[in-house]
């Protein structure tokens, strides 16, 4: 393996500033479960890591009682997020997408902001933050600036930040009252698998419990990036929710995503799967909601 | 390039030089010499090189070693006792028929000991969820999963043999 310094900065200041002295040369590191893979192949060749598992303050999701307001450093673990009652109760979404990244061995050391920074089009992590309406906090030479998750991610393996940034923090707005989130990675394996599709839906519903005043749909795996079927979301408010309408739904989803035939799933395959994952997991959605209210 | 770093392996304290691109996985077999855990793919996908950092299991083979600085690391060595008892889990995969060519075995047996070390009465699917990681291809799944599960039903008091500091709490 290529050799390489490890520094250990212990603030943001200090490892921004490590990055600018070093440029190029160098590369952020934090959990190290894909950057050291990346070495071990050869794709990226660094003479610098710059650890960022020493930053105080960033290592745990934390809900502000206040605002209502969730908040993710992005040095968070995987299997810390997976073990948050919070997240377990309050965004299922986000829990039934954490426990299945990778291993028990990857999760304890990944860390979420990893996950997001990769931008590979099926981050298992990246789906049911956007279905959350989730904003990136990022710290750079400049000083900080904010960007919707939505927004973030522009290609494969390119996100939305500058030289020597760094993702600090995701935040999630206040969930509106009788709200249900489910996420589904569909694969040919129950474990250590890519999804050949992921998908994230997240309902909330009026005062009657059956109309539907907010949608959420996002899609991982049906086109370059993280998408949202805006179409199928518009389509589902001020609608009751029931198995039609959110099998009509599923269907305008379908069409929005941008499928191709790929080693792990043809597209017409994956396009007829958004469907029936769109629904599925919409049902899902209500029973949460049921359940919650009881 | 290399630093001096202590940290705790499997209960003895010790000072060691480490270079700065060494994996955790390099510093036990090449320079400390404990052959016990494993290299197989060396991406984190096979779980043969699974080591307990301060409780928790990881991939030894992408752990940066200079991480492990004032650590707790147990390895597979670290579960006999100085008197060659085999522990618990271990003694469980070889009466259950637990490992065919061995291979995954240290691995399997500390993933095993990093779950029963936080839900000593796992369930089935825990353990299932928990071993999701470790990869064994003589297929010998149902013997492994059976010797796990004969001593989170069995009620063995001691999985516990080296004790290590701040157990991460939830919230």
């Amino acid at each position: 393996m290529k050799q390489f310094a490890y520094l250990v900065p212990r603030s943001l200041d200090e490892a921004i500033s490590f990055h600018e002295a070093h440029g190029d040369r160098a590369k952020y590191v934090a959990g190290g479960t894909d950057v050291l893979v990346k070495i071990k192949e050869g794709k990226i060749l660094p003479d610098y890591l710059i650890s960022l598992k020493h930053i105080l303050g960033q290592d745990r999701p934390l809900l502000n009682q206040e605002t209502g307001e969730l908040y993710i450093g992005s040095f968070v673990t995987h299997r810390m997020i997976e073990k948050s009652a919070i997240v377990r109760i309050h965004y299922p979404i986000l829990h039934d997408a954490i426990r299945n990244i990778g291993s028990v061995q990857i999760r304890n050391v990944a860390t979420i902001g990893g996950n997001l920074v990769n931008a590979v089009p099926s981050a298992d992590g990246a789906i049911p933050l956007i279905t959350l309406d989730a904003t990136a906090n990022i710290q750079g030479p400049k000083g900080e600036r904010s960007v919707d998750l939505a927004r973030f991610f522009l290609g494969p393996g390119l996100c939305d930040l500058e030289r020597s940034e760094i993702l600090i923090e995701i935040v999630v707005p206040p969930l509106l009252l009788r709200t249900g989130s489910a996420y589904i990675k569909f694969g040919r394996r129950e474990a250590m698998e890519l999804p050949m599709l992921g998908v994230g839906v997240l309902l909330s519903l009026g005062e009657s419990s059956v109309t539907c005043v907010k949608a959420r749909i996002c899609l991982g795996v049906a086109a370059p990036t993280p998408i949202r079927a805006l179409e199928a979301e518009a389509f589902l408010v001020g609608k009751p929710i029931d198995g039609g309408t959110l099998e009509k739904a599923g269907k305008i989803a379908a069409k929005e995503s941008r499928v191709r035939d790929s080693i792990r799933g043809v597209a017409w395959y994956r396009r007829e799967m958004v469907g029936v994952l769109v629904k599925r997991m919409g049902l899902k959605c209500m029973e949460r909601i049921k359940k919650l209210a009881q | 390039m290399g630093k001096m770093i202590s940290f705790a392996l499997n209960g003895n304290k010790m000072a060691v030089e480490v270079k700065d691109h060494w994996t955790l996985l390099h510093l036990l077999r090449e320079e400390l010499g404990l052959l016990g855990t494993k290299e197989g793919c060396g991406s984190g996908e096979c779980g043969a090189c699974t080591v307990i950092v301060d409780g928790m299991a990881v991939n030894s083979c992408l752990f940066p070693g200079l991480e492990i600085a004032e650590k707790d690391v147990v390895t597979i060595e670290g579960l006999t006792s100085p008197d060659g008892t085999l522990h618990p889990l271990q003694k469980s995969f070889v009466e259950n028929g637990g490992i065919q060519c061995g291979y995954c075995t240290p691995g399997m047996i500390m993933s095993a000991k990093a779950l029963l070390d936080e839900s000593p009465n796992a369930t089935e699917e825990e353990i299932k969820h928990s071993l999701a990681g470790n990869i064994c291809r003589c297929t010998g799944y149902v013997q492994i999963i059976d010797s796990i599960k004969s001593i989170s039903e069995g009620g063995v008091e001691e999985v516990h043999v080296v004790a290590w500091k701040n157990k991460e709490k939830d919230e």
